[in-house]
């Protein structure tokens, strides 16, 4: 059985380890958050907060406290609040442990694709440059492959990059895999799925 | 010297100019210099290029600006959110120079801090560093060579920035996660124009608790803010 939305973000609540300060991306990423359970865990979000804490109740929000993806979020009694400059100072800056965020495409080799389809979708890379270029272990969760069941672990990406040699970790619905020399190298995979069936799906080279 | 206007329209007067690049604070629709874009509306003043985060959605912040026409050209990181945008875009009426968030910051603070460029990993061996100098820096963990490229400060000729509070001197206050790209907005503009919500007594803001000191403001206005909220997230009671 692949892993469903929540059991990859469950997986990936895995990587982090107390004391972390953490970025997480939009979509399944965010629902890491969920996950996390007593460890202690400070969420960054790059428009200029550290500590983020859950959504308000309705009623409550304010128009001043939003996070990265643009949601009404709340304030929690560590939370800090600072500029855009200093904010990408601390992630350029390697001060922000892991950073976990979704891709279109990952390359055996580390490269990464997520912010654009040419002459599809141009929507900008907003802060995941910064975030791959600066913060120390970079973590993807995303499906195995695409809608149509193409691999998303390739060889070499065919979309716009985002960042080269930048994966460490990649945490799919049929199981986790590192960046190594040479290629992919499966960590483990999703209960009663084979590695026959992960190297079916999997342009990537497995070592 | 006076710096505070009784309305947008006064605070603009006389510093605008068609062609002209503007830095503008704002992430998202959270802590834009709302009114100022109105004014700059009426103005009329076009052939603008605009550093900002974000375009506004359409009908609000930056989408009015858009819908008018005023706009030649973006500097943003992300523009996902606007569909007159997007069309005007993909029919060759708008330029749009991608900055990756971090880079965009620190290209406002740089330019206002008298930095001509910096250099930078985010972007190398992207299409963001295409035709940029590349400089290898011995910064890895164990002083590995790295590589860099090189981006320069943006010196605007107008910053328009939107704080909760302000002294008459300037002095700025910013509320939670509305101050994002306002600072470093307002560092690198020529001229600083600021809209508030409140404008306080000298002497009532803590010293030690000013976000933006004066001398980066030129030029203040207090009015009413509708603080549209793009995404309104929310949790249940029962969840709690």
């Amino acid at each position: 059985m692949p892993w469903d939305r929540n059991q990859m973000a469950a997986r990936a609540a895995e990587e982090l380890e107390d004391g972390m300060y953490v970025n997480l991306g939009i979509g399944i990423p965010t629902l890491v958050a969920n996950y996390v359970g007593d460890k202690d865990i400070t969420l960054q979000s790059e428009n200029g907060m550290l500590g983020m804490g859950p959504f308000p109740y309705e009623g409550e929000e304010d128009p001043d406290l939003i996070n990265a993806g643009k949601q009404t979020i709340t304030e929690l009694n560590r939370t800090s609040y600072f500029d855009s400059a200093t904010s990408f100072g601390m992630i350029r800056g390697g001060k922000i442990a892991a950073a976990i965020l979704g891709a279109m495409e990952v390359a055996e080799n580390g490269d990464l694709a997520n912010w654009m389809i040419p002459g599809k979708l141009i929507k900008g890379m907003g802060g995941a440059m910064d975030l791959v270029a600066g913060v120390e272990k970079v973590v993807v969760v995303m499906d195995h492959t695409n809608k149509a069941g193409d691999a998303k672990l390739l060889k070499a990406c065919t979309l716009p990059l985002t960042g080269t040699g930048v994966v460490d970790r990649i945490i799919t619905d049929l199981g986790v895999f590192d960046v190594v020399e040479g290629g992919l190298k499966i960590v483990e995979t999703a209960p009663e799925v084979t590695e026959d069936e992960v190297r079916a799906k999997t342009e990537a080279t497995i070592v | 010297m006076k710096k505070v206007f009784a309305t947008a329209d006064e605070a603009l007067d006389g510093i605008l100019h068609d062609g002209m690049l503007i830095a503008a604070g704002g992430f998202g629709l959270c802590g834009i210099p709302e009114l100022l874009i109105d004014a700059l509306v009426k103005s009329g003043v076009k052939d603008l290029t605009v550093a900002s985060n974000n375009a506004g959605v359409d009908g609000f912040g930056l989408g009015k600006l858009l819908e008018t026409k005023q706009i030649k050209k973006m500097m943003s990181s992300y523009v996902g959110e606007n569909a007159e945008f997007m069309r005007q875009y993909l029919a060759g009426e708008l330029e749009l120079e991608f900055n990756p968030q971090g880079t965009l910051a620190e290209r406002m603070r740089a330019g206002g801090s008298g930095i001509a460029g910096f250099y930078t990993k985010t972007g190398y061996g992207t299409q963001i560093g295409e035709g940029k100098e590349v400089k290898v820096f011995p910064t890895g963990p164990q002083g590995q060579p790295e590589h860099y490229i090189l981006e320069e400060g943006i010196f605007a000729d107008l910053a328009i920035v939107k704080a909760w509070k302000a002294d008459d001197t300037g002095n700025l206050v910013f509320r939670k996660t509305a101050r994002n790209f306002n600072p470093p907005a307002a560092m690198c503009g020529k001229i600083c124009v600021v809209e508030v919500e409140e404008i306080v007594p000298r002497g009532t803001l803590d010293p030690d608790h000013i976000h933006l000191p004066g001398i980066f403001v030129h030029r203040i206005i207090q009015g009413e803010h509708e603080k549209r909220i793009e995404k309104v997230t929310t949790r249940s009671r029962e969840d709690a």
